[in-house]
């Protein structure tokens, strides 16, 4: 066995964040490490590169036992791991970057011997087919390039045990592809790779072996070949969860939101949405779908009355909004749950109570003539708290103490307090595990059946196809194409947000 | 440690925070009693028995300055003579003297950090009140009966306060300019602009005085004492004070803008996803500030003193930044802070004239308070206890203020 953990146990004050954790990975195999979030993945990672002290419990690499001081100590045994969060320097080019902390020297002065260390970071990229610019800046460098460099650097330093933690949550659909290749052909020359995602899907394209952790235990094991998703999610929530909420055909009604030709430039002044035409029906669910940063946080807030867009018309159930700001588009009957849920959704500092009201309060029966009614507003939270199953002590807890998916339920709880005819969600289960993912679909499901229009925005390809009757491509501010959702595949949407545009034929 | 209710939770950090100061002022007195230290090698007991006496004789002459004797209290009470009661419980008004002004600006600090409005102007509003008060009692003499003029000059003072804390809140709300550069520039021109027109105004100035001091006013307007007895100041602005502290915590908590003010102090993006109006808060915030403490400066020229000069605000507005952080910029702990600080302030008076230790050790006193609260992890160190994390609007505004002054 190329590498061992046995027995590892790491307490935080108040979290037992790894108890009693084994788990073993061969020469030139990846192991896939599944989890929700605090599961305890990073920290187990972070044991066996050094940068923690376990409590108890031993690291052996190659049958001898190790202990690891400090990182340094784990990147000479050869582990070397890319984090969920980089640590690059910005201002560095690639060569100084990946050589940082490992040059070679050309002489008793200990001059940086530039020449040498760029020779080997070519060889390295053309081997392992990572494409990087040895001379370019990380900070001109896309998230996904900068992941790669990061992997470069571990390489650099000869690991062949390398630990990826979450290397997707920052990728694009086509990037993870290029991931896996680069994986694959790391493991064929006998790099040992451990692979942390709480994603069903890339275990089971890249794994040889699962290892599933829930609450800080190792939760179970997994044969990629033959395991199912379902089993692996129910093995993650340690309950049975329904990865794709059931739901009826859409029947859609009247046209509740209509954008015509709609521009919008982002805080740069760049015109961020080109002209954008989408309807969206009473009754149905249009996800929109695409990578970051194409302009669906712009089209968002255009609609949701926080952007004035440059030109084009926007019209919920009937009255032109696009002038509109963000209260009286509200108060037409739009729910928005906001994209950045704990800075915008919520005011983490205030209590459940009056998140609950953030956007009422002002109304009855939460106020009158501007003073309010502190019992119908703990009336209505503590009922909201029952209805949407938030799991708090009391609704006088801060927001910002509750995990994140009940953050979320805080959020839609509020903003399904009142009727609304149009439900905007951006990114509504980003980081949420599978469990919250599937309530929040639960109640967006059952908005559209009781005749709201409802438009996803999701970078999420997995929630796209779960939940879209119709979903809308997005790709450098337009809509690039509209598939009916039983026509979407993770094939033809990915062509799409990657640029291709779609054959006329097949678009809905 | 045991579950504490909440209340205590609160005021664990603060109580903490004020005895731990009191202790280390103690041992600044034993170690600046050179008379008594230098006995330590011929008669360590008795050096010992002094430093605590030394302690003992300080903090209780603080004691007796800041809330009276009570023994001596009765005994006046029982003979009845006017001038024994009022010599026994001055102390006591006096140090409810130095908390009014206090208690008001303290509010007023409270409301703009609440809103996320580091309010460095409390001075400046206080200096604009109380000219606004000067003028218009001097304007209004013989115009209209005295009762309304008490009335006039306290609502004209609180919305002169009103307009110069406008200044900033507008400056910020449109422009982005930062509120703790442009309050501090307006206390600069507010203390300017009051000796300016004190010493060129015929109609302000005091009459043959050497200093820029304004006429007396007690003459034409004074606000009605609370226990008439000679020598004693204590006056309406006491309750005024209270009734505002009751009125601020109605309005944070009870009313729609309070919530906005609240929410858009938090997070304006926030309050503006939810459809507020981020800079109608900042502006409303800085507004009612700004009235709060034109009404101190408003209640101290027509009131306590008198008269306007240059040093009447004294600070008060650095005070009342410390004390509402102190006070967790709740209302109702503004009102207890800013006794406690009427009480150091009056008691240390009278330490330094018993004891001869200097004022400043009260200044010492009240610095290492403020940096407890501000550090609750020393306290929780020092004292072993399992403390609350600061209350969030503290921390909020604390690393607000760090980032940005
Ligand atoms: N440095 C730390 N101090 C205290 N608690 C921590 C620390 N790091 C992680 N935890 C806690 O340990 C648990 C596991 O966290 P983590 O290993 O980051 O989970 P995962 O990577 O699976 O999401 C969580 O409850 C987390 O809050
Ligand atoms: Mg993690």
């Amino acid at each position: 066995m190329r590498l061992e953990l046995r027995d590892i146990t790491k307490r935080f004050p108040g979290v037992l964040a790894n108890d009693r954790i084994s788990i073993s990975a061969d020469r030139g195999k990846v192991l896939g490490m599944l989890g929700e979030n605090g599961a305890g993945k990073t920290t187990l990672m972070n044991i066996l590169s050094g940068l923690y002290k376990p409590d108890s419990g031993q690291i052996f690499i190659d049958e001898t036992e190790r202990t690891f001081g400090d990182p340094v100590a784990a990147i000479e045994a050869g582990v070397g791991m890319v984090h969920q969060h980089f640590m690059l320097v910005p201002v560095f080019d690639v060569v100084e970057a990946v050589a940082l902390g490992a040059e070679t020297t050309k002489d008793a002065l200990g001059t940086f011997d530039r020449a040498a260390a760029r020779k080997r970071i070519v060889e390295l990229s053309e081997r392992y087919k990572l494409d990087v610019d040895p001379d370019a800046r990380i900070e001109s460098l896309p998230v996904g390039v900068r992941q790669r460099v990061e992997i470069l650097k571990a390489l650099y330093r000869r690991s062949d045990i390398l630990v990826l933690d979450e290397p997707s949550a920052v990728l694009t659909p086509y990037e993870t592809e290029e991931l896996y290749a680069i994986i694959r052909s790391l493991a064929a020359d006998g790099t040992t790779i451990i692979f942390i995602t709480h994603k069903l899907n890339e275990v089971l394209e890249v794994a040889d072996d699962i290892v599933v952790l829930r609450r800080g235990r190792v939760a179970g094991t997994a044969d990629p070949k033959t395991a199912t998703r379902q089993e692996l999610a129910n093995m993650m929530v340690g309950r049975d969860v329904e990865l794709i909420v059931p739901k009826g055909p859409a029947k859609p009604g009247e046209v509740v939101l209509s954008i015509e030709q709609l521009f919008v430039r982002d805080d740069r002044l760049e015109m961020a949405v080109n002209g954008v035409d989408l309807e969206v029906r009473a009754g149905e669910i249009v996800a929109v779908a695409g990578v970051q940063g194409n302009g669906q946080t712009e089209l968002v807030e255009a609609i949701t009355g926080l952007r004035t867009p440059d030109s084009g018309a926007i019209s919920i159930g009937g009255k032109r909004t696009e002038k509109w700001g963000p209260r009286q588009v509200s108060n037409l009957g739009v729910a928005h749950i906001p994209e950045d849920r704990g800075r915008d959704g919520l005011i983490s500092p205030m209590t459940i109570a009056e998140n609950y009201i953030l956007d009422t309060y002002h109304e009855a029966p939460y106020s009158r003539n501007g003073v309010l009614n502190l019992k119908v507003v703990r009336e209505r939270a503590a009922q909201g708290v029952k209805d949407f199953d938030i799991r708090t002590p009391s609704i006088d807890t801060y927001a910002g103490a509750l995990s994140g998916g009940n953050q979320q339920k805080v959020v839609v709880a509020r903003e399904f307090s009142v009727p609304v005819q149009l439900v905007i969600a951006a990114q509504p289960t980003r980081g949420l595990d599978v469990g919250s993912i599937e309530y929040i679909h639960r109640r967006l499901v059952e908005q559209r059946d009781a005749g709201a229009a409802i438009v996803i925005v999701s970078t999420e390809l997995d929630e796209v196809l779960a939940v879209g009757d119709r979903i809308a491509v997005m790709y450098a501010g337009r809509i690039v194409g509209i598939l009916a959702g039983d026509d979407a595949t993770y094939e033809n949407l990915g062509l799409l947000m990657g640029g291709a545009t779609y054959g006329e034929g097949t678009a809905a | 440690m045991k579950r504490v209710g909440p209340l205590l939770r609160r005021i664990l950090v603060p109580v903490l925070s004020v005895l731990t100061a009191l202790l280390l002022g103690g041992v600044v007195i034993i170690l600046t009693d050179f008379d008594n230290l230098q006995k330590i090698g011929t008669d360590p007991l008795g050096t010992l028995g002094g430093a605590v006496q030394g302690v003992l004789n300080a903090y209780g002459a603080m004691l007796a300055g800041a809330f009276g004797d009570p023994n001596r209290i009765i005994t006046a009470l029982q003979t009845g003579n006017a001038a024994d009661i009022a010599r026994a419980i001055r102390p006591l008004t006096e140090t409810l003297v130095s908390t009014t002004p206090l208690i008001f600006v303290g509010l007023a600090v409270s409301i703009s950090f609440r809103a996320g409005m580091f309010n460095i102007g409390g001075d400046g509003q206080l200096m604009i009140g109380a000219l606004a008060a000067t003028a218009s009692a001097i304007a209004l003499n013989g115009v209209i009966p005295a009762w309304l003029i008490l009335i006039a000059t306290i609502a004209i003072a609180t919305l002169a306060g009103a307009a110069w804390g406008f200044v900033p809140g507008f400056l910020k709300a449109r422009t982005g300019a930062h509120e703790v550069i442009t309050t501090i520039m307006l206390n600069y021109i507010a203390s300017l602009f009051v000796f300016f027109i004190l010493t060129t105004s015929p109609a302000l100035r005091a009459a043959g005085s050497t200093t820029p001091v304004s006429k007396q006013l007690s003459s034409i307007v004074d606000v009605p004492n609370l226990i008439n007895l000679p020598t004693i100041r204590l006056d309406f602005g006491f309750v005024v004070a209270l009734l505002m502290a009751v009125a601020v915590s109605w309005l944070l908590f009870r009313t729609t803008k309070g919530f906005e003010l609240r929410a858009a102090g938090f997070s304006s993006t926030a309050a503006r996803y939810a459809g507020m109006s981020a800079g109608g808060s900042m502006m409303l915030a800085m507004s009612l500030s700004g009235g709060l403490a034109g009404m101190a400066g408003g209640f101290l020229v027509i009131g306590t003193v008198g008269q306007l000069s240059l040093d009447l605000s004294g600070g008060i507005g650095f005070n009342a930044i410390a004390l509402a952080l102190l006070a967790g910029l709740r209302p109702s702990g503004v009102v207890v802070s800013a006794l406690l600080f009427g009480a150091l302030t009056q008691g240390g008076k009278r330490m330094g004239i018993d004891t001869g230790i200097p004022f400043d050790l009260l200044l010492f006193i009240m610095a290492l308070v403020i940096m407890f609260v501000a550090a609750p992890g020393l306290i929780r160190s020092i004292w072993r206890v399992r403390v609350a994390k600061p209350a969030p609007e503290i921390a909020q505004v604390s690393s607000e203020s760090a980032g940005t002054v």
